[in-house]
């Protein structure tokens, strides 16, 4: 049985003893595609249909509905939401202009999840309920709601998938009118919160090649940032700018498993 | 020398009343009295007349208005490069602006590139930044975030009308840095407000940003566009 496998490869690696799990195999982690199976499960979504795809294909298989999305994303506000919450909750870590900015954050992510929960019973559907989370992410992030340098940098990494994750779905939304729109105005709004989080703590706004400035754990969220291919066009043979310039220019998708592969080391 | 006395004063009454407008209002430019351009209504194609430039119909005239912006965003740039501000920012502010006019300009390019594969592109459009003082901090700084918020909001309504899921994608690849621009920008105008960079202003109570259609953006950026510029063919 693969989800039962799966999810007994999830659960030994959020239980496994911190001082076993070294970056590396955090890092590994990222990238480990057979604990998706067992996160799906855990978070409830109705993808039967979508994990039949191969996983390059699954944005583009047309075979989510548009519930579908709205339940992925509304994960992601939990997911977000929780953890700012708990941020701004946690004595002593969050101060100054950075609470301040933080809190402005937390606000949205709020917001977007009875946005995306009112919008999901107004199709008809029904909203998935919040998992539980582990924002340690098994011990990798001990210090998350101790150490602020800590907070930001999963909170970065956060953003940014958020960007990629909202993108990997617009294609779904192909036509599907103010349901699109919003989803875009939402896309934005991460990007915003993305940017500032990233100058926060030292790095540019936006993301040059597949650069992960993140905790070293992250590099999942930057994977495949650095392509110039859009369109079918090579943007390096049409243009002026450096390299680097060059992939900052461009966000890059990500598929739904992708994104959930990572926010499965943060769920229970 | 009279003429141009009155010339001159002229100019800066308009500048500063631009100014003022622009940072009162973030956004809202006013259409009267400006080169209207791109109204969606019919009316109005016979006034922009043969001269004006049609960005045609169909995700082909998406994609041309998306040029039409990243050709005003690359060339205000541009222009900021070669300003005083520029030349006296501190290191942060001038590895923005050389950032941002990078981004832009890549984008302008790549646009030309893949409209051609499909069609013919508009052409360069000429642009009218007589009521910026690149010289200002603060007018080029309050004109950066009326433009990328503009950016942002043009491409967040322009998804909609798209047809094809890989236009819609490479918008999405777009309009988040636009947004990180906005971020940026928004942050180091307002650095005594830790929530300029999605403000309240900006952000509805949804958490949702701005979206505007084809005919709001236009009417907003021809105050900085000298063509005329036909939008009636958009989808709509």
């Amino acid at each position: 049985m693969k989800i039962p496998t799966a999810l007994q490869g999830l659960h030994d690696l959020s239980t496994a003893p911190e001082q076993q799990v070294p970056l590396t195999s955090r890092r590994q982690a990222f990238t480990d595609l057979t604990s998706l199976v067992g996160k799906l499960a855990t978070i409830g979504l109705p993808l039967g249909a979508a994990l039949a795809a191969p996983a390059g294909l699954r944005a583009q298989s047309g075979s989510v509905s548009v519930t579908d999305v709205l339940n992925f994303a509304l994960t992601l506000e939990y997911l977000e939401a929780e953890f700012y919450e708990m941020g701004l909750s946690a004595s002593g870590l969050l101060t100054g202009d950075v609470r301040t900015t933080i809190a402005q954050i937390s606000k949205h992510e709020t917001a977007h999840v009875a946005f995306l929960q009112a919008a999901i019973s107004g199709a008809g559907g029904t909203p998935v309920t919040s998992p539980t989370f582990d924002f340690t992410a098994g011990g990798a992030f001990a210090d998350v709601f101790s150490n602020p340098q800590t907070f930001l940098a999963v909170a970065q990494a956060f953003e940014d998938t958020g960007v990629r994750a909202y993108k990997g779905q617009a294609g779904n939304l192909l036509g599907a009118g103010d349901v699109l729109t919003a989803a875009l105005q939402i896309h934005s709004v991460e990007a915003r919160h993305a940017s500032e989080v990233r100058r926060i703590r030292g790095s540019k706004g936006w993301i040059t090649g597949s650069v992960n400035t993140s905790a070293p754990a992250a590099s999942a969220v930057y994977a495949g940032e650095d392509n110039v291919t859009h369109l079918g066009v090579n943007a390096t043979t049409v243009t002026t700018v450096t390299m680097d310039e060059l992939t900052q220019a461009y966000d890059e998708p990500l598929t739904m498993s992708a994104v959930l592969d990572i926010a499965g080391l943060f769920i229970v | 020398m009279n003429y141009s006395f009155f010339k001159v004063k002229n100019d800066r009454e308009v500048v500063r009343s631009r100014r003022v407008f622009l940072r009162k209002s973030g956004l809202g430019l006013a259409a009267a009295g400006l080169l209207i351009a791109g109204c969606a209504d019919d009316d109005m194609t016979g006034l922009n007349g043969d001269d004006a430039v049609d960005l045609g119909s169909g995700d082909f005239g998406v994609l041309n208005y998306a040029y039409a912006l990243e050709q005003l965003e690359a060339a205000f740039y541009a222009q900021v490069l070669q300003g005083s501000y520029y030349a006296s920012a501190n290191a942060e502010e001038r590895q923005i602006m050389e950032d941002l006019e990078a981004h832009e300009r890549a984008h302008r390019e790549f646009f030309a590139a893949a409209i051609a594969t499909v069609g013919t592109p508009i052409p360069a459009l000429e642009v009218d930044f007589s009521s910026i003082d690149f010289g200002s901090r603060s007018s080029v700084l309050s004109t950066a975030q009326a433009f990328e918020d503009l950016g942002v909001s043009a491409y967040n309504g322009a998804g909609r009308l798209l047809q094809n899921a890989d236009y819609l994608l490479v918008a999405g690849k777009i309009v988040s840095v636009e947004a990180r621009h906005a971020a940026a920008i928004r942050s180091i105008n307002a650095p005594s407000d830790p929530t300029a960079f999605a403000s309240d202003m900006i952000i509805d109570a949804n958490g949702l940003d701005l979206a505007r259609t084809p005919a709001e953006v236009l009417s907003i950026a021809s105050a900085f566009i000298a063509t005329p510029i036909n939008a009636s063919n958009l989808p709509g």
